[in-house]
C-alpha cells in the first residue's frame, strides 16, 4: 500500500498547484476548480467504503445532501451563520444519518446491499422533492454564507469566493491526509481484510458489522462536509443532489480513477469535470461522452487511471 | 372512502404490480442466472414506450407496435449481451454496475437525440377505450383490465417455460450451477444471450402496455428501474415467484400509499422494503447466502 514514487511527488505539487489557482483571478476557473476539489473529497470519501471495506454505496449522495439541506436550514431557518455553529451540526448530522442507514443496511450484504442504499437515497430523494416544507423540486437558496467570527468582527466570510475556494482547499488535503492515515491503521488494515474475507475476520474474533458501521459513519460524516462545502459555495440545494444519478456518478468517479487507492478517485473526480466541461462544448449530446467513456473504462481499463500509474502490480 | 372507490385503487395497484413484474422478473432472472447487475433495464422499458409512440403513430395500432417493438428489442437484447455484458460473466457486481451505468446514459441520450425532451402521449386502443362499471359512479379502464389479463398471461407463460420446458430447465440448472452445465454440453454462452434478450423484450413489452396510460416521457425508465430493484430485493433476488408477490405488494402499496397518505406516498413502497428486509434480509423467497 506504499505510493509509487512519481505519484507522491505528483500529489505534492497537484497540491500546491491547485492553491495557487486564485491567484489566476479568473472567477470562472476559480470557481470550476473549488466544485472539482469538492467532488475530489466526495469521490475519496466513497473510496474508504468501496476500496478499503468493499461497500458499494449508492447512500453516499444522501448524506452530502442532508448536510447541505440542514445548512440551509440552519442559516434561513434560525439566522445561524458562525461556522463554528454549523459545520460541526451539519457534520454530526450526516454522521448520525449515515449511523441510522448504515444499521439498517448493513444488516444485508453484496447486491442487497447495493440496492438498499439505493432505495434509502432515492426515498430521501422523494421525501425532498414532493414535500413543500423541505423546499419541493425547486431546492433552497442559502441566503446567507457561512462565517467565522471572533469576538463580533467576521474573520473569514466564506461568502467570499477566495475564500471559499481555501476552505476548500484545506478540507480537502485535511481529508486526503486523514484517510491516508486511517487506511494505514489497524482500523483500515481490518476493513481490507474484511473486504477480502469477512467470514475469516469473524472467526478470528472482529466484529465485522461494527467495523463496517464506523467505514460507513466515517465516510458518511465526509460526504457531509463536502455538502456543506458545496452548499457554502453555491448558496443553493436542491433535490438532485440525492438523486441515484449522483450517487452513480460519484462511484463512477471512484471507479473510473482506481478504487482503493485513495489518490485514483481524487484523479477520477478531476478527469470527470474536466470531461463534462469540454465534451459539454463540443456537443449537447455530452452524456452520450460521459457514457462512453465510463463503458471503456470498464472494459479496457479493469482497475482504473491509477492502474495505468502503478504498471502491472496486482 | 366509498367501497367501489377503494376497490378501484386496489385493481389499479394490482394492475401497477403485474406491469412492474414483467420488468421485474426479467432483473431478477438476469442477475440470478448471469449474475449481472443490470442498471439498463430501466432504459429498456423506456425504450418500449417510446417505441409505442413512434410505430403506434406510423401504424395507428398498439397491437402492430407489439408485433414490431417486442421482436425488435430481443435484438437490441442480444446485440448490448454480446457486445458489452458478455465481458462482465466472472467480474465484480462494482463493473457491471458501472458499464450498465454507462449504458444508461447512452440510451438516455439516444432517446433524447431521437424524440427530444417532450412527453409523447400514446393513444388508447380505440377497441378498448371503454370503462367497465363499479357500482353506481366507478368505472374501471377497459384497457386497465386488458393490460392485467395480458400480464398474467405473460406470467404464466413464464412460469411454464421456466418449469416445464428443457429450456427453462437449463436455465434453472445455470442458475445454481454453471460449470456443470457447460460440462454436460450444454451451450450455456447462448442461453445466456437467449436469457438476456428475452428479459429485454418484456422489460419492452411492458414499456409498451404502459405507453397509453403514462405517456412516453425521460427519465421514466429510471424510475421503473429502481421501484423494480425494490421488487426484486422484497422477493428475493434470483426467484421469480418472489418477483411476482414482490411486484403485487409494491404495486398496492404504491397505489393505497397515494390515497392513503398523499403526502409522503412515494415513501411508502421504501417503508415497505425496509420493513421486509429487517424481517428477512434475503427477502420474501431468497435464498439463505451458503446456497450462492
Amino acid at each position: 500500500m506504499t505510493l509509487p514514487r512519481g505519484v507522491r511527488a505528483a500529489l505534492l505539487l497537484g497540491a500546491l498547484a491547485l492553491a495557487l489557482v486564485p491567484l489566476s483571478g479568473d472567477r470562472f476557473w476559480v470557481q470550476f476548480v473549488a466544485k472539482l476539489m469538492i467532488g475530489c473529497l466526495f469521490a475519496v470519501s466513497l473510496d474508504l467504503l468501496v476500496g478499503y471495506a468493499g461497500l458499494v454505496s449508492l447512500a453516499h449522495s444522501a448524506f452530502f445532501g442532508l448536510s447541505a439541506y440542514l445548512l440551509a436550514a440552519l442559516s434561513n431557518g434560525l439566522g445561524l451563520l458562525s461556522a463554528f455553529v454549523t459545520l460541526p451540526l451539519c457534520i454530526a448530522f450526516a454522521a448520525l444519518a449515515a449511523l441510522a442507514v448504515g444499521w439498517l443496511t448493513l444488516r444485508t450484504s453484496g447486491v442487497y446491499f447495493v440496492m438498499v442504499t439505493l432505495a434509502f437515497t432515492q426515498m430521501l430523494y422523494y421525501l425532498f422533492g414532493e414535500s413543500p416544507a423541505l423546499g419541493g423540486s425547486d431546492g433552497v437558496y442559502i441566503a446567507q454564507r457561512p462565517r467565522l467570527a471572533i469576538l463580533g468582527r467576521t474573520v473569514v466570510d466564506l461568502g467570499d469566493p477566495t475564500v471559499a475556494y481555501a476552505a476548500i482547499w484545506l478540507a480537502l488535503v485535511l481529508c486526503f491526509v486523514l484517510l491516508w492515515a486511517i487506511v494505514r491503521a489497524p482500523f483500515g488494515r481490518v476493513l481490507i481484510a474484511i473486504r477480502v474475507n469477512e467470514p475469516r475476520m469473524r472467526t478470528l474474533g472482529y466484529r465485522t458489522r461494527r467495523y463496517k458501521l464506523g467505514a460507513f459513519v466515517l465516510g458518511g460524516a465526509l460526504a457531509g462536509l463536502a455538502g456543506y462545502l458545496d452548499a457554502t459555495l453555491y448558496g443553493f440545494v436542491n433535490p438532485a443532489q440525492f438523486g441515484w444519478r449522483q450517487s452513480g456518478l460519484v462511484l463512477v468517479t471512484v471507479l473510473l480513477g482506481g478504487k482503493g487507492t485513495l489518490y485514483g478517485p481524487a484523479i477520477g473526480a478531476a478527469l470527470l469535470a474536466l470531461l463534462e466541461h469540454f465534451a459539454e462544448r463540443a456537443t449537447e449530446h455530452w452524456n452520450a461522452v460521459v457514457g462512453a467513456a465510463v463503458i471503456a473504462v470498464v472494459l479496457f481499463l479493469p482497475r482504473g487511471v491509477a492502474g495505468l500509474l502503478e504498471g502491472h502490480r496486482a | 372512502m366509498t367501497l367501489p372507490l377503494l376497490l378501484l385503487q386496489l385493481l389499479n395497484g394490482v394492475e401497477y404490480g403485474l406491469l412492474l413484474f414483467l420488468v421485474a422478473s426479467g432483473l431478477t432472472l438476469i442477475f440470478g442466472v448471469l449474475g449481472v447487475l443490470n442498471f439498463a433495464h430501466g432504459s429498456f422499458y423506456m425504450l418500449g414506450a417510446y417505441l409505442a409512440y413512434w410505430l403506434g403513430e406510423r401504424t395507428g395500432s398498439l397491437a402492430a407496435a407489439v408485433a414490431i417493438g417486442v421482436p425488435l428489442m430481443f435484438a437490441v437484447g442480444f446485440v448490448v449481451e454480446r457486445l458489452a455484458i458478455s465481458r462482465l460473466y466472472g467480474r465484480d457486481h462494482l463493473s457491471q454496475l458501472l458499464l450498465t451505468y454507462g449504458l444508461v446514459l447512452l440510451f438516455n441520450e439516444l432517446q433524447r437525440a431521437l424524440f427530444g425532451n417532450d412527453v409523447h402521449g400514446v393513444p388508447t386502443p380505440r377497441a378498448l377505450a371503454f370503462g367497465l362499471p363499479l357500482g353506481e359512479l366507478q368505472a374501471w379502464p377497459a384497457y386497465r383490465a386488458f393490460t392485467c389479463v395480458a400480464c398474467l398471461a405473460v406470467a404464466a407463460a413464464t412460469r411454464h417455460v421456466l418449469l416445464r420446458t428443457r429450456f427453462g430447465m437449463r436455465v434453472r440448472a445455470g442458475a445454481v450451477n454453471p460449470e456443470i452445465v457447460e460440462a454436460l454440453g450444454i451451450d450455456v454462452r447462448r442461453l445466456l444471450s437467449i436469457l438476456f434478450s428475452a428479459g429485454t423484450a418484456l422489460a419492452a413489452l411492458a414499456g409498451i402496455l404502459a405507453a397509453p396510460l403514462t405517456t412516453a416521457y425521460p427519465g421514466m425508465g429510471e424510475g421503473v428501474l429502481i421501484v423494480s430493484f425494490v421488487v426484486v430485493v422484497i422477493g428475493g433476488i434470483g426467484s421469480v415467484k418472489g418477483a411476482f408477490f414482490g411486484a403485487l405488494l409494491v404495486g398496492l402499496a404504491d397505489t393505497l400509499g397515494k390515497v392513503l397518505f398523499p403526502g409522503v406516498s412515494s415513501a411508502m413502497v421504501y417503508a415497505v422494503m425496509a420493513a421486509v428486509l429487517l424481517w428477512r434480509p434475503r427477502g420474501l423467497f431468497g435464498q439463505p447466502a451458503e446456497a450462492r
